[in-house]
């Protein structure tokens, strides 16, 4: 009766449906006994109504009866949980980074992707890391989650045991499009994922411009592309020294992109707002962007204009 | 039928009643704690309406997936201040600052509160609190977006109007502790004489136990606001990993406070339902001492339950079980509440008259968020449904469809005795189902998707979940037209309304002794105590 989704739906389920039967059948007694009640006290049929002594029988019995049922519930969650800590120490490896708003996965071998690819009924324990603030790695039909903190070292695992797609959502809030913080699970099998693991690229070295890394290190990325896109903010490409249109104070005046613009952009974005986008969504780096790096900021941005 | 014509020829209500100042004044500095009440009463409707626009905007949005008709930050600022307003600036005051400082004093045979001026002080902080709330939102660096938890790293770094916003929180907090301090004290010193413990009504004994929890949990939250504003101001390194802290401390912290505020709000609600009951069934309530004890019980047991928001922050294996144990263990008293409340309409002579009604609808409304909170206890389930809108329709359960559905039912009740008018009960019959309804439409569905998957705080979804992003929708449309209908029809009372006779619903607690509107004193006369408060015999 329960999906194979993953090894932990049974348990996970079976504790779900525990509690949910003991709560419906409480909420169908107590609704029932209220409804009755109602009826057969209403004051049109019964005038006068008869006082009752407290019993501490009674009350001793429904106090009693609610204690063992609510560690009954305790114990099934507790049963359907701890499987979830027992990762196997022969499972396979996948570290999964998260980072305002996109998932990598990255592979033993320094193999990194966009989808988690998984072989069918192989343990895989997932190292969850953030690069900036907290995550939620959510898969639903896995019945797993655990939040991605920054600067600890979450894990969790699973067997999964069904052949499909999936989905990964991002369950802990983390910003403006944390919604669109999702990634696609594709569970295959075994020769499958080891084809496909083989063509996975290396991950590229990093773009070894000291520009590139330092708004890399700063996350700039997860809101300007260098490609031209749109994502939160303005793409990067095509603006060093370019005019631009910006809002000041609500006024409306074209700009041009030079040092001096792009130094205020990042030490106090609130001021210069570009038109078409909102304030307060890029915050200050004052003091964590270094005025000693911005020279190389300003080369990188040159460095990809496009012309 | 005022019932003040034999005793006294001179009386004048509070509402009448001549001080030292005149016109807006005698209320904004009046330390009578009716006059204050009904200042809160005022300011917190006001903000309870905002924050139910606020959430219905948000309902329009989630109609579809994709952009509905706002962008994905206005969203993310809007779900953050419908939450600040809703917990901060009407929940946590919401009942006792209301019907506590109306009916604590009236209840123990008391003539005001403890501190008078105090508790007008309280209410100038809550007011200057709530203009720090409502400046965050028209800041230049844009309103906050951190969502009503301020998680650290990202409110520690987001660039939106973190600090005013948390300066507020951080503001209302001491309203609430300096409520707290003044309750307790006025419980312990301001009885009428012969009144023990024991022979206090059961509203007084859940404001006293929530007095407590305000008293000792909120400078808790005081000082994690103030470490957050100071790790933003000056980098100090408490939570951010990046300059040394720990995110996980934050959480600690905070809910160390918030979930106590939990019962902050619930502990009042379950008071007034307690008062309600007896009177609409004429009969002595059933388990007077198990109540009593059981608001003691989890006040104190509320205290230790908090890590069970943290079950999937990467916390330890033992502090996962230990606390599931206990949030297990602090359900049972809750339990046993329903069970007395039921017991006690058994050979009643039932009277379905509005506030039972809003009564009866709270007991269900309960059961189905407590059980659902059994669902969050127990670790297996709770990693699935934690953070998706399984907890929304929890929470939304628990302190709209409890705390929400009580003060209904409280205005209801007390209407009568605060303005000495009365509703319209057709009018409010059919609020009320509107109002339950719209409630059950807009909220249920979200436990479902929920359990499916649907995360929380989310702008845009997948489309399998729009089917119950639809319904509650409806629900939502169909809930706040019951709302606008309940408040036209208790104003419509109050300004021409039929004159409400003393004691309307035969109550046998004290505020049902005096005259409606009350005098400025409460009690010319002694009030007279009875051993057991609901005798009705
Ligand atoms: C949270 C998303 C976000 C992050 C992270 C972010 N920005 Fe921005 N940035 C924006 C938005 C939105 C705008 C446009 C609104 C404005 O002008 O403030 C912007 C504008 C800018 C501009 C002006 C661009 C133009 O087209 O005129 C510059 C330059 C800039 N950012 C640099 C940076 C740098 C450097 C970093 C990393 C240190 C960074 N941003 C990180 C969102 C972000
Ligand atoms: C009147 C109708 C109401 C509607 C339509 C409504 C709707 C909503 C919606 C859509 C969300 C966002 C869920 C998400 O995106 O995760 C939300 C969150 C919330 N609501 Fe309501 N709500 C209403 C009333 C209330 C009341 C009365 C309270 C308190 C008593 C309340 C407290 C909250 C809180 C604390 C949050 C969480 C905010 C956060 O995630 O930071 N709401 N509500
Ligand atoms: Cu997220
Ligand atoms: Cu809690």
């Amino acid at each position: 009766m329960f999906s194979n989704a993953s090894n932990f739906v049974h348990g996970v389920d079976k504790a779900f449906l525990i509690i949910f039967s003991i709560s419906l059948f409480f909420l169908i007694l107590l609704t029932t006994i209220m409804i009755t009640f109602v009826i057969k006290y209403n004051k049109k049929k019964h005038a006068k109504a008869v006082q009752i002594k407290d019993s501490s029988w009674l009350e001793f019995t429904w106090t009693a009866i609610p204690m063992i049922l609510v560690m009954l519930m305790f114990y099934v969650g507790w049963e359907g949980f701890l499987p979830m800590r027992q990762a196997p120490k022969d499972a396979m490896h996948v570290k999964i980074i998260g980072q305002m708003w996109k998932w990598s996965f990255e592979y033993p071998g320094n193999k990194v992707s966009d989808t988690l690819v998984l072989p069918i009924n192989k343990a895989v324990k997932f190292d969850l890391v953030s690069k900036d603030v907290i995550h939620g790695m959510f898969i639903p039909a896995f019945r797993i989650k655990e939040d991605v903190v920054p600067g600890k070292n979450n894990y969790t695992w699973c067997i999964p045991g069904e052949l499909g797609d999936f989905d990964l959502f991002c369950s802990a809030y983390c910003g403006v499009s944390h919604s669109y913080m999702s990634a696609i699970i594709k569970i295959v099998p075994e020769d499958k994922y080891n084809l496909w693991l083989a063509v996975l690229p290396v991950k590229k070295a990093d773009d070894n411009k000291e520009g590139y890394k330092i708004l890399e290190a700063n996350g700039c990325f997860s809101c300007h592309s260098v490609d031209g896109k749109k994502i939160v903010g303005p793409s990067f490409k095509s603006l060093y020294n370019t005019s631009i249109e910006v809002n000041t104070d609500g006024v409306k005046h074209k700009i041009t992109a030079d040092d001096l613009y792009i130094k205020n952009s990042i030490y106090e974005p609130n001021k210069d707002i570009v038109d078409g986008y909102q304030q307060g969504i890029m915050k200050s780096y004052k003091g964590i962007v270094k005025e000693k790096d911005l020279p190389k900021i300003y080369e990188y941005l040159n460095s990809i204009k496009a012309n | 039928m005022m019932s003040n014509g034999t005793d006294k020829i001179e009386y004048v209500s509070y509402l009448e009643h001549q001080g030292k100042y005149s016109g807006l004044r005698s209320w904004i500095f009046a330390t009578d704690h009716k006059r204050i009440a009904l200042l809160y009463l005022y300011a917190i409707a006001t903000f309870f309406f905002v924050g139910a626009i606020l959430g219905l905007l948000m309902r329009f949005e989630l109609i579809a997936p994709g952009e509905t008709i706002m962008k994905p930050q206005t969203y993310n600022g809007i779900f953050t201040v419908h939450g600040v307003i809703m917990i901060f600036m009407v929940v946590i005051p919401g009942l006792s600052a209301v019907f506590g400082n109306f009916f604590l004093p009236i209840l123990i045979g008391a003539k005001d509160v403890a501190f008078p001026k105090l508790n007008l002080f309280s209410w100038w902080i809550f007011i200057f609190g709530s203009i720090l709330a409502v400046a965050s939102q028209f800041l230049k660096s844009g309103p906050p977006d951190t969502g009503w938890t301020f998680y650290a790293p990202y409110s520690t770094t987001t660039g939106t109007s973190v600090i005013m916003a948390t300066t507020a929180a951080f503001v209302l907090g001491f309203s609430s502790i300096l409520t707290g301090l003044n309750f307790i004290v006025t419980v312990h010193r301001m009885r009428a004489p012969g009144m023990k413990f024991f022979n206090m009504p059961l509203f007084p004994w859940s404001i006293y136990a929530t007095a407590w929890i305000q008293l000792l949990a909120t400078p808790i939250v005081g000082i994690t606001l103030l470490m957050l504003i100071a790790e933003r101001l000056f980098g100090i390194g408490f939570f951010d990993p990046k300059l040394g802290g720990d995110p996980l401390l934050f959480q600690h912290l905070f809910w160390i406070y918030s979930h106590p505020a939990v019962y902050i709000m619930i502990l009042p609600a379950m008071g007034v339902i307690t008062e309600i009951i007896p009177t609409f069934c004429q009969k002595k309530v059933y388990g007077y001492k198990a109540i009593a004890l059981s608001s003691l019980a989890i006040a104190g047991v509320g205290f230790l339950v908090w890590g069970h928001h943290m079950y999937t922050s990467g916390m330890s294996e033992n502090a996962r079980w230990f606390f599931s144990l206990l949030t297990f263990i602090v359900a049972v008293p809750s339990a046993i509440k329903v069970f007395n409340w039921i017991s006690t309409m058994y050979k009643g002579s039932i009277d379905l008259k509005p506030p039972f009604l809003f009564a009866l609808s709270f007991i269900f409304l309960f059961i189905i968020g407590g059980t659902t909170g059994l669902i969050l206890g127990s670790v297996a389930t709770n990693i699935q449904v934690h953070d998706t809108s399984f907890i929304v329709a929890h929470f939304h359960y628990i302190i709209f469809g409890g705390m929400g559905f009580a003060f209904f039912a409280a205005i209801h009740y007390w209407l009568p005795k605060m303005y000495g008018k009365m509703y319209n009960f057709k009018r409010a019959n059919i609020a009320w189902g509107s109002l339950f309804i719209g409630f059950n439409l807009l909220y249920f569905p979200q436990f479902i998707i929920g359990i499916q998957g649907m995360p929380r705080r989310y702008f845009d979804y997948p489309p399998q979940f729009q089917w119950a992003q639809i319904i509650s929708t409806i629900g939502g449309v169909i809930l706040i037209s019951g709302i606008i209908l309940m408040v036209y029809n208790l104003i419509m009372g109050v300004r021409k309304g039929e004159i409400a006779p003393a004691n309307p619903w035969n109550g046998s607690t004290l505020e049902w002794q005096i005259p409606s509107p009350p005098s400025l004193e409460n009690f010319d006369e002694a009030p007279v105590v009875k051993e057991n408060p609901y005798d009705y015999i």
